[in-house]
């Protein structure tokens, strides 16, 4: 009798959690961070990332190559409150807002179900004081991830899709490198959830429903721009060259790369919204570059990808040469060969 | 607490007693890398990270972003911070925040630059040294000790060796003080470039390629370099082969350049020892590469040489730079210790400078001169040179000093 009173008990607790379950407004904003990830409450199963359900996975149409990881992403903006549409930029999300990215490896990516090594997960919350980003690394029992202020080095392996155990130094980025992608005019913003970048369709519980669709109608953002644009999927060889490698260059560089970013002193700027040739690169010589020029003269030479410094800096894995500066080990063979292709296309 | 930010800044005395400005000392040991770097995001405006004599290894660039702090060794020879092992970082060590006073310590074998400082609002590094040990190469990185963009720059005491571009480089910055500095072994030794307000001075710049450049350079944030003073400087002896990596615009210096001053306006250059160096000990020159940069002016001017002590000079051409070839062409091989390219606006060429505008050279000793004169020289005339100082034997009108509120105590 006691037995079955208990079963019932935990039974209906876990019954309520799931309804009830909220995240724990205060860690967001509290001038603290928590040890542990789990203090945040964002997720019913953590090590299953399954979320609370006011916290809405999102994705992104070209996302930024982290050394071939996987990731995850969620959204929580509190109750009552929603994201403001802002021209050409993020949206303009409410204090308390967090922003959860988990990136992991598949064991075997040709097979998903064999299990996934979660390595770390970012935050990005918005406080009083402005954003605040940092990781958790993710424990060996896959059980908590906690809080790595300083960085931490991973060394890790997976079987990619040619079934290839590909080794990797992965590293979870320190609490300032957070800062210096994140930085536009010195200040912490989020970079991904752009109206454009969002604007594409998704599956919800067996609906195909466009994204920005559902994150309003769960009052996530507040608006949706009326003949929006979405950027080039990348991966989508029906989208033309250019579009596809602007797109491409936007999401991995254009954060630092751009008139208000943290490498806005080298005048080159990879953002969508540079139409200038010479500040995309084109006939550009580099400015303190250093070995980082591979002997090269210009960052993009038309129609000679050989030629060109931009794609000598993505092909290095030297970290004097590579870009970006970090969160990138591995060459993204897949983009090098994109960019070889766009740069070559160019009319000499 | 709840003193609001403003306030601090003018209380940072006040607040450190009260809330008692921490002196965090850093032990050497295998995860020194985790427990500096953890250090430096967690330190608080106005606390002293202390390391300790060593020899500190890291896998991974370091940086530090909060402000008022100081990061200080037991010095430049007996607190090094080796990047030889490093697998990532672009730098050494990055600064991106304010009123940092670094001193007394070393950074040894960076992959990239060996300290890099963007957007700082007061910057002092004292009796740093940044050194790649294994001489000059061109894997070598970039940059020594390297602010941009920032404001209030102070390099004191400085040592930096063998930078595959400068040893010193201060880039679109403002307010700048590099004195009491050493840099051998690099490309350049100390260049200042699109900058503004800067004094160098009682510096030693030998055995690099190019002693000590003063450059303007176009399509960036902030250009028209201006008011630079060079004096009582030593640049002698620059005598190290180019080794910047192609494509960069320190592979166009000649070895053996005592100091080159390029596209800058108000530039005083006296008081200094120029010698030993092979090329040339000083040359003026216009940007000469290609730009469609409107708001770009490419050629220097108000620029004055007085009171230098110019030594041996010109005894090794580099001819395999463009610039020394054409000069060992013009100068049938008598090299000038001083060598303006006289290019103008073509409008000044013909009908004249203004005279706030002109070069003045005045009491250089025995120095001797060489200007080209670019129309005679583009319709290949005879006389394409003068050797002649007396019309530029103008008075001079010293520039202001530099003023810089330094920290007290450092």
């Amino acid at each position: 009798m006691k037995i079955a009173l208990t079963n019932f008990m935990v039974i209906s607790f876990m019954l309520m959690s799931a309804n009830l379950w909220s995240v724990n407004d205060a860690k967001i904003t509290s001038s603290e961070f928590p040890k542990v990830l789990s203090e945040f409450e964002f997720f019913i199963d953590q090590t299953k990332q399954l979320p609370a359900e006011n916290v809405h996975p999102y994705e992104l149409i070209t996302t930024l190559f982290s050394d071939y990881s996987y990731k995850s992403r969620f959204i929580y903006v509190p109750e009552g409150k929603e994201g403001s549409y802002q021209k050409d930029w993020v949206y303009d999300f409410p204090v308390g807002t967090a922003l959860i990215k988990t990136f992991y490896y598949p064991l075997d990516e040709r097979n998903l179900d064999l299990g996934l090594n979660l390595l770390e997960t970012r935050v990005l919350l918005h406080k009083e004081t402005g954003w605040e980003a940092v990781s958790y690394a993710w424990n060996e029992e896959q059980t908590e991830a906690f809080i790595k202020i300083a960085g931490k080095t991973i060394n890790t392996s997976w079987i990619n899709n040619e079934g290839v155990s590909r080794d990797v130094r992965y590293r979870v980025p320190n609490m300032n490198q957070c800062k210096e992608c994140h930085s536009t005019n010195d200040v912490i913003s989020p970079i991904g959830p752009k109206a454009r970048n969002l604007d594409k369709d998704l599956v919800y519980r067996g609906e195909k429903k466009n994204q920005l669709a559902y994150l309003l109608e769960h009052g996530v953002i507040d608006s949706i721009p009326k003949g929006n644009q979405a950027v080039a999927d990348w991966e989508d060889e029906s989208v033309p060259l250019q579009e596809r490698a602007r797109a491409y260059l936007a999401v991995n560089c254009g954060h630092c790369h751009m008139p208000s970013g943290v490498a806005n002193s080298t005048a080159l700027y990879l953002d969508f919204n540079e139409i200038r040739p010479l500040h995309l690169g084109i006939n550009k010589s580099p400015v303190a570059t250093g070995r980082g020029s591979g002997s090269l003269k210009y960052s993009i030479v038309p129609g000679e990808a050989d030629k060109s410094i931009l794609l000598y800096r993505m092909i290095s894995t030297d970290p004097g040469v590579m870009m970006p500066e970090s969160g990138r080990a591995l060459v993204h063979t897949e983009a090098v060969n994109l960019i070889e292709k766009w740069i070559n296309s160019m009319r000499r | 607490m709840s003193i609001k930010p403003k306030l601090i800044l003018p209380f940072v005395l006040f607040y450190s007693l009260i809330c008692g400005a921490q002196v965090i000392a850093i032990e050497n040991g295998p995860d020194i890398q985790e427990k500096l770097q953890e250090a430096l995001i967690l330190a608080k405006p106005g606390d002293t990270i202390r390391l300790g004599e060593g020899f500190y290894s890291f896998s991974d660039g370091l940086s530090l972003d909060v402000d008022e702090v100081k990061v200080v060794g037991t010095g430049m020879d007996k607190t090094v911070l080796s990047f030889a092992e490093q697998e990532s970082g672009a730098q050494g060590l990055l600064v991106t925040s304010s009123k940092v006073i670094l001193k007394d310590f070393a950074i040894e074998d960076a992959k990239g630059d060996a300290l890099k400082v963007i957007g700082a609002d007061g910057i002092y590094m004292i009796n740093i040294r940044t050194e790649w040990t294994g001489g000059p190469k061109s894997t070598n990185g970039a940059y020594g000790l390297y602010p941009v963009e920032s404001k209030d720059v102070l390099i004191d005491g400085c040592v930096a060796i063998g930078a595959s571009d400068a040893g010193i480089y201060v880039g679109q910055s403002e307010n700048i003080i590099v004195r009491n500095s050493r840099a051998h072994y690099n490309v350049a030794g100390i260049e200042i470039e699109n900058s503004y307000y800067a004094d160098v001075y009682d510096n030693v710049a030998s055995h690099n390629t190019g002693g000590i450049l003063v450059f303007d350079l176009p399509d960036l944030p902030q250009q028209g370099g201006h008011h630079v003073r060079v004096f009582r400087n030593k640049a002698v002896d620059n005598d190290t082969d180019n080794f910047a990596p192609e494509g960069n615009i320190v592979g166009e210096v000649p070895r053996g350049t005592g100091i080159i001053i390029q596209a800058n306006s108000d530039v005083e250059v006296f008081d200094n020892d120029i010698s030993g160096n092979g090329t040339v000990n000083l040359s003026i020159v216009t940007y000469s590469a290609e730009t469609d940069d409107e708001n770009y002016y490419p050629h220097p001017k108000s620029i004055q040489v007085h009171g230098n002590r110019f030594g041996n000079g010109g005894f090794d051409p580099d001819v395999d730079k463009a610039i020394a070839g054409i000069l060992y062409e013009l100068s049938e091989g008598n090299m000038p210790d001083i060598f303006w390219d006289g290019i103008l606006p073509l409008t000044q060429m013909i009908f004249g400078q203004p005279d706030e505008e002109k070069l003045v050279l005045s009491d250089n000793g025995e120095a001797s001169f060489m200007a080209l004169k670019p129309i005679k020289y583009m319709l290949s005339l005879p006389n394409v040179t003068t050797s002649d100082t007396e019309p530029y034997n103008r008075k001079i009108r010293p520039l202001s000093a530099v003023v810089m509120e330094i920290p007290e105590g450092i």
